[in-house]
C-alpha cells in the first residue's frame, strides 16, 4: 500500500516538476502589448479583419501591420482602448450593419423552374442564375446564413435572407458568400434604402417581381438640386454619405422599393421596439 | 396541327436540376430491408430453439430502437428518419447479439445505448464510426457480464421451453485451457450440431446455415462484398489453423471456430456494416483481415472466448485511416511506386 | 472491348429504328455566337441585312474559335440577347426566314479530299464552323492540328453512343455509312495517320455492318465493336477499350498519340469539303415520355426547342424535365425558346414520374459511387469534402480527373447531387489554388 502510493507521487512529483522547467526554459517571448490588445478584442474570431483570428490580428497591430479600426466588430471604445495600448491615435467611425437588397420573397418574386439541389445559392445559381425569374434576387438557400458567426442573418418565413441589425458587426462575411452580390456594408444610421438590384429594363423587372425597382426615376426627381438618390442602370442607388431621411420618400416608389427602415429601432430579434 | 406547348404546360413547374436526371432505383429503405431479410432465416431459428423468450427480445430491441430514434430526431430537431429502416436494422442485429434470457431492461438499455450513443450524438446515419449495435453490446457485457452470458442451450429442435443455461462452445474451451484441461474432455459439438444451430449462445448467432444463406443473398444483391467476409474468414480460419496443428490439445478445429460463436454472424452482417467499414475494395480487405487477426488472436490468447465484437470496433477506429491509404489509382495516373516521396504533395 | 467502372442504365433506345426526318422550314430561327468551346466569333452582319443560306455571320476570334452560319435564307431582324441552353441569355441572331432557303453564291465544293493538302482541309473544316457533334463541341480543326511534339499514329471515331435515349449517331451510321467512311479519311489526311479504328457499342451490330461494307478500299478502317456500358462513348475509355493506351491523368488523347472524332462529325467534314457547306443543321433525337411522337429530326441549327417538340406532337401535361442531351449528362431546359445548337444530340422530355430527384440525404458509406467511377476516384469522399467547403483538401482527391459523366449519382442510394456538388467543388478549387498562387507571390515579393 504505502509502496504503490509513494511511486505514484515520486511519478507526480517529477512530472511536475519538470512541467515546471519546460515553462521557464521553452517560454516563447511575445510582446506583452499583445496580449493586451487580445484582451480587448471582442473574441469572436470572425475574420472580419482579414486575419485568422483575434490573437493573429493582435500580433498584426502590435507589428504595425494592421490598425486598431481594422477589427469591424470593435466599437469606439474598444478601439480607443487599442490605441492606448499602442499608444496611437484612432479615429471614431461610423457603425456600419449589413443589409439584403432584395424583397423578392415567395410572395411577390416569379419562378422560372423548380430548383432541385444542394441547398446552397452559390452551386443555384449556377442553374441558369437561380430559380427567379428576376436573376439578380435573393435565392434564400442561406449561404450568408451559414457563414455569419454572430447569428445576425435569419430567413424569412417567405424565403429571403434578412439581416437582424442589433447583432450584425459589419465584419462582411455574408457580402463575401452572396454569389449575387446583393448583400450591402451601409451606416447604421440610414433609414432610407432601395431594396432591390434588378438593373433590367422596368418592364422586365416588373414582370419578375411586384416590388422590383422600375428606374422609373420618381424618387431621383423628388430631389432638386441635392441629388441624393441617382438612377443608374435602370436601378436606383442611395448616396449614403448624403442619405434622405424623410419617411414620406416612400410615397414616391410605385412598386415599394424605395423602404423607410430605422436599423437602430430594431431589436436583437429584428423586431421593431418602437413605431417609425 | 397540334397546341403550341406554352398552353399546355406551366414552365415554370419544369424541374431544373444538375445531371444525371435517372437513377437506380435503389434507396436507403431498400438497402435496409434487404440486410433485415436476408437476416430472417438467423432470426426464424433462433425463435425455434429458443422460444417465446427470443421473440420478446427481438420485439423489445426493435421497438426500443424505433423509440430510441424516434426522441433523437424530435430532441436535436431532425427530420424523421424511420423510415429508412437503419434502427430497425440495429434492433434486430442487437437482438441477435444478445441471450434469449435477457431481461427486458437489459435490452431497453442497450436500445438506448445503440441509437444514443452510437448514431444520434455523432450526427445521425452515416456519420456514426463505431457500429451501434457493437457498441450496444459491448457495454452491456462489461457492465452486466452475469446477464449478458446467461447462455440458453437448446435440449433439441423445438424444444424451447425446456431450453437449460450452460457455457457456449467457446467459452468451454476457453475455460478447459485456463484449467489446463485437455479439449477431448469437454464436451464440445459436433460440427452438424454448429452448422444447424443446436448449441448455446445468443440468438442470433446459433445457425451457421442460416446465416451463410443470408450472407449469399446480400452478396448476389451486392449489397456486401466478398472482401470483408473473406478476409475476416480467412484470417481466423490461418491463425486458429496454425494454432491447432501446433497444439490440438489446447486450441479447437478451425471449422469449430468458424461455425461457433459469432464469426460468421459478424463476418457477413456486423463488419460489413457499410457505414462503419472502409469504401475501398482494397480497403475492405485489409479490413476484413484486421477483424480476423484480432478475433483469433482474442479467442485464442485473450481474457475472452469471443472477440469478434472486439476486434469490429477495433478495426471500426481504424477506418478512416483505411480509406485514406488506400484510395485507389486514378485513371492515367502514375503507376503506385514502393516508396513514395509525399513531402511535394 | 471494354473498361473497369462505369454503369448499366435502361437504354430505351426507343427511336433506333425510326428513320431521319427533316423539319420543314420555320418562321424563325435563333442562332446563338457561342456554341462551341472557345471564344465566341465577332459578328459580322447588322440588323436589317439580307443574308442567304450558310452565309457567315461571325469571324473567329483567334484560334480556338469557330464562324456560325446562317440556317436559311432571310432578314436579320435583332442582334440581342436570347435564351440559351446554358441558362443565362446570351448573344444570338434573330432570323426570319424569307421561303426560298437558298444557298449562298459564295458555296461551292473545295475539291476532292484525297487530292486536298492538309492545310486546305483543315482551313475548309474551320470556315464551315465545324465543331464535334456528340456534345462537346470542340472545335474540330484544332482537334485535327495537334503540336508537333505530340506525334499521331490513330485516329479513333466515336460511334458508341452510350447515353440511354439516344439514336442520333446510330441512325447516320445507317444512313450515311458512305459519307462517314470518305469523312474518316479526310481526318486521317489531314493528321497524316494510315489506320483509324471506329468504335460501336454491341447494341448497334446494324450500324457496324453498314459502316464495313461500305469501307473504301485503299483505307486502314476497322470497325469494332464494343461492351454497350455507360460511359464507353468519354474518350478516354474509348481509347481505352480499343487500344489498351490510358490516357495520362491531366492530360489530352493526344499524349498518346491518339484523336478522337465522332461519327456525325467525320460526315459533316465530309460535306464541307465535297459540297462546301458549312454546318447548317444536325441530326437530333427526339424522345422521353412526355413527348407524343419520339423521332429522329434533321433540324437546322437555330431551330427554337418549341417548334421541335410542337413537330413530334407536342408534351404531355405532366412533362417534369426537358433535357439536351441525355439523362446522363444533358442541362435541364426550361425555357421553350432556346435554340437547338451544333451540339445538341438529343432533345429529353421526361415524365414527372420519370424524373429522379435529388435528396441531401447523407453518405452512408455504401461503396456503390467507388465500383461505379470510371476513373477510379472516391466520390463519396470528394462530396463530403465539398459539403463542408472543405476546398483545399479536394486536390488530393484528384477531383480535377473527374469527368462528370453522373455514373457515382446513378448509383447512389442516398439520392446525393454528386455531380454537383464536383462542378462546384471544381471552381472553388480552383479559386483557392489562386488564391494560394497569389498569396505566394507576395510574400516572394515582399521576402
Amino acid at each position: 500500500m504505502l509502496i504503490p502510493t509513494a511511486v505514484l507521487s515520486g511519478m507526480g512529483l517529477i512530472a511536475g516538476l519538470g512541467l515546471a522547467v519546460a515553462a521557464r526554459v521553452f517560454a516563447v517571448e511575445t510582446d506583452p502589448r499583445q496580449d493586451a490588445v487580445n484582451d480587448v478584442l471582442p473574441g469572436a474570431n470572425c475574420g472580419g479583419c482579414g486575419f485568422a483570428g483575434c490573437s493573429d490580428f493582435a500580433a498584426a497591430v502590435v507589428d504595425g501591420k494592421a490598425s486598431p479600426v481594422d477589427c469591424p466588430v470593435c466599437d469606439d471604445a474598444a478601439r480607443q482602448a487599442i490605441g492606448a495600448v499602442m499608444g496611437l491615435e484612432v479615429a471614431t467611425t461610423q457603425r456600419q450593419v449589413a443589409l439584403v437588397m432584395c424583397q423578392g420573397d415567395e410572395s411577390v418574386a416569379k419562378h422560372s423552374f423548380r430548383y432541385n439541389g444542394q441547398a446552397s445559392c452559390a452551386s443555384a445559381d449556377l442553374y441558369g442564375g437561380g430559380d427567379k425569374v428576376c436573376l439578380h434576387g435573393c435565392l434564400g438557400l442561406a449561404d450568408c446564413q451559414a457563414v455569419c458567426t454572430f447569428g445576425a442573418i435569419e430567413m424569412t418565413e417567405q424565403g429571403i435572407a434578412r439581416v437582424i441589425p442589433a447583432r450584425c458587426t459589419g465584419c462582411g462575411k455574408c457580402i463575401a458568400a452572396c454569389p449575387k452580390h446583393i448583400v450591402s456594408l451601409i451606416p447604421a444610421d440610414a433609414k432610407v434604402h432601395v431594396l432591390c438590384a434588378n438593373t433590367d429594363k422596368g418592364g422586365p423587372a416588373k414582370r419578375a417581381c411586384d416590388v422590383a425597382c422600375i428606374g422609373c426615376k420618381k424618387c431621383e426627381k423628388a430631389f432638386a438640386e441635392d441629388p441624393r438618390i441617382t438612377i443608374s442602370n435602370n436601378l436606383a442607388y442611395v448616396d449614403y454619405e448624403n442619405a434622405p431621411t424623410d419617411p414620406g420618400l416612400v410615397e414616391t416608389c410605385p412598386t415599394g422599393a424605395l423602404v423607410f427602415r430605422d436599423l437602430n429601432a430594431l431589436d436583437s430579434d429584428g423586431k421593431e421596439v418602437r413605431p417609425n | 396541327m397540334s397546341t403550341p406547348i406554352k398552353e399546355c404546360i406551366a414552365v415554370e413547374k419544369l424541374v431544373v436540376s444538375a445531371a444525371p436526371h435517372v437513377h437506380s432505383g435503389q434507396d436507403v429503405r431498400q438497402v435496409m430491408r434487404d440486410v433485415i431479410l436476408a437476416l430472417l432465416p438467423a432470426v426464424l431459428v433462433g425463435i425455434w430453439y429458443f422460444g417465446v423468450d427470443a421473440a420478446r427480445v427481438l420485439i423489445l430491441a426493435v421497438g426500443g430502437c424505433l423509440f430510441f430514434e424516434a426522441v433523437m430526431n424530435r430532441l436535436l430537431k431532425r427530420p424523421s428518419t424511420l423510415g429508412n429502416l437503419s434502427a430497425a436494422l440495429t434492433g434486430v442485429l442487437l437482438a441477435m447479439n444478445m441471450p434469449s434470457s435477457s431481461p427486458w431492461w437489459l435490452v431497453l438499455v442497450g436500445t438506448g445505448v445503440a441509437i444514443i450513443l452510437g448514431k444520434a450524438i455523432y450526427g445521425g446515419l452515416g456519420y456514426n464510426p463505431f457500429n451501434p449495435a457493437l457498441v450496444a453490446r459491448v457495454l452491456l457485457l462489461i457492465s452486466f457480464p452475469v446477464q449478458m452470458t446467461r447462455w440458453v442451450v437448446p435440449q433439441g429442435l423445438g424444444t424451447g421451453f425446456d431450453a437449460a443455461t450452460g457455457a457456449t462452445p467457446l467459452g468451454a474451451a476457453k475455460e478447459a485451457a485456463s484449467l489446463g484441461t485437455p479439449l477431448a474432455e469437454v464436451g464440445v459439438p459436433g460440427s452438424m450440431d454448429l452448422l444447424l444451430g443446436n448449441v448455446g449462445g445468443s440468438f442470433g448467432e446459433v445457425s451457421a446455415l442460416a446465416l451463410l444463406a443470408g450472407g449469399l443473398f446480400l452478396m448476389w444483391r451486392g449489397i456486401i462484398r466478398w472482401q470483408i467476409p473473406v478476409g475476416f474468414i480467412g484470417a481466423v480460419v490461418l491463425i486458429t489453423g496454425v494454432a491447432h496443428l501446433a497444439a490440438p490439445e489446447k486450441y479447437l478445429d478451425p471449422l469449430i471456430h468458424v461455425l461457433a460463436g459469432g464469426l460468421i454472424l459478424g463476418a457477413f452482417f456486423m463488419a460489413t456494416d457499410m457505414v462503419t467499414s472502409p469504401v475501398t475494395r482494397r480497403g475492405m480487405l485489409i479490413f476484413g483481415v484486421g477483424c480476423g487477426v484480432l478475433t483469433a488472436v482474442i479467442r485464442l490468447w485473450g481474457g475472452y472466448p469471443e472477440g469478434v465484437s472486439f476486434a469490429i470496433l477495433l478495426m471500426n477506429a481504424a477506418t478512416p485511416l483505411i480509406d485514406r491509404y488506400t484510395r485507389p489509382r486514378v485513371f492515367g495516373g502514375q503507376r503506385r511506386q514502393l516508396f513514395a516521396d509525399r513531402s511535394e504533395s | 472491348m471494354k473498361f473497369k467502372g462505369g454503369i448499366h442504365p435502361h437504354y430505351r433506345k426507343v427511336t433506333a429504328d425510326r428513320p431521319i426526318r427533316e423539319l420543314p422550314l420555320l418562321p424563325r430561327y435563333i442562332v446563338p455566337i457561342g456554341q462551341h468551346i472557345g471564344a465566341p466569333g465577332e459578328v459580322i452582319v447588322e440588323r436589317g441585312q439580307e443574308v442567304l443560306r450558310g452565309q457567315a455571320l461571325t469571324k473567329p476570334a483567334g484560334f480556338v474559335s469557330v464562324p456560325v452560319h446562317a440556317p436559311t435564307s432571310g432578314k436579320i431582324k435583332k442582334i440581342a440577347d436570347y435564351a440559351h441552353p446554358m441558362g443565362r441569355p446570351q448573344l444570338a441572331i434573330e432570323l426570319i426566314p424569307d421561303g426560298e432557303d437558298r444557298w449562298s453564291d459564295e458555296i461551292s465544293p473545295v475539291g476532292d479530299w484525297r487530292e486536298l493538302s492538309p492545310n486546305i482541309l483543315r482551313d475548309a473544316i474551320r470556315d464551315a464552323g465545324i465543331v464535334g457533334m456528340g456534345g462537346a463541341t470542340f472545335p474540330t480543326h484544332v482537334k485535327l492540328s495537334p503540336p508537333a511534339d505530340k506525334p499521331i499514329d490513330l485516329l479513333i471515331l466515336n460511334g458508341a453512343e452510350c447515353e440511354p435515349y439516344l439514336t442520333s449517331d446510330h441512325r447516320i451510321m445507317l444512313e450515311s455509312a458512305a459519307d462517314v467512311n470518305e469523312g474518316i479519311g479526310l481526318m486521317m489526311r489531314v493528321l497524316g495517320v494510315d489506320k483509324a479504328v471506329v468504335g460501336i457499342e454491341n447494341n448497334k451490330v446494324d450500324a457496324r455492318e453498314a459502316l464495313a461494307v461500305s469501307r473504301p478500299p485503299g483505307l486502314d478502317i476497322t470497325y469494332e465493336l464494343l461492351e454497350t456500358k455507360y460511359p464507353q462513348g468519354s474518350e478516354k475509355h474509348l481509347i481505352y477499350a480499343l487500344s489498351g493506351r490510358e490516357v495520362p491523368a491531366g492530360g489530352l488523347p493526344m499524349d498518346a498519340g491518339i484523336v478522337v472524332q465522332n461519327v456525325g462529325t467525320a460526315a459533316a467534314c465530309l460535306e464541307a469539303v465535297r459540297d462546301g457547306h458549312p454546318m447548317t443543321e444536325r441530326v437530333v433525337t427526339v424522345t422521353g415520355g412526355a413527348v407524343a411522337h419520339p423521332d429522329n429530326l434533321l433540324v437546322r441549327v437555330g431551330t427554337p426547342l418549341q417548334d421541335v417538340i410542337d413537330f413530334c406532337g407536342g408534351l404531355a401535361v405532366d412533362t417534369g424535365k426537358i433535357i439536351y442531351g441525355g439523362p446522363m449528362m444533358g442541362m435541364v431546359q426550361f425555357d421553350l425558346d432556346s435554340p437547338i445548337l451544333k451540339g445538341t444530340s438529343g432533345v429529353l422530355c421526361l415524365k414527372d414520374e420519370e424524373v429522379s430527384q435529388f435528396e441531401g440525404g447523407p453518405c452512408i458509406r455504401c461503396g456503390n459511387c467507388v465500383d461505379a467511377c470510371p476513373m477510379f476516384l472516391v466520390p463519396s469522399q470528394m462530396g463530403l469534402l465539398v459539403e463542408r467547403s472543405r476546398w483545399e483538401d479536394l486536390g488530393d482527391h484528384h477531383l480535377s480527373d473527374c469527368i462528370e459523366c453522373g455514373s457515382c449519382a446513378y448509383v447512389c442510394p442516398s439520392r446525393r447531387p454528386l455531380v454537383q456538388y464536383f462542378k462546384r467543388g471544381k471552381l472553388e478549387w480552383r479559386a483557392w489554388q489562386e488564391k494560394q498562387q497569389n498569396e505566394s507571390e507576395q510574400n516572394n515579393e515582399s521576402a
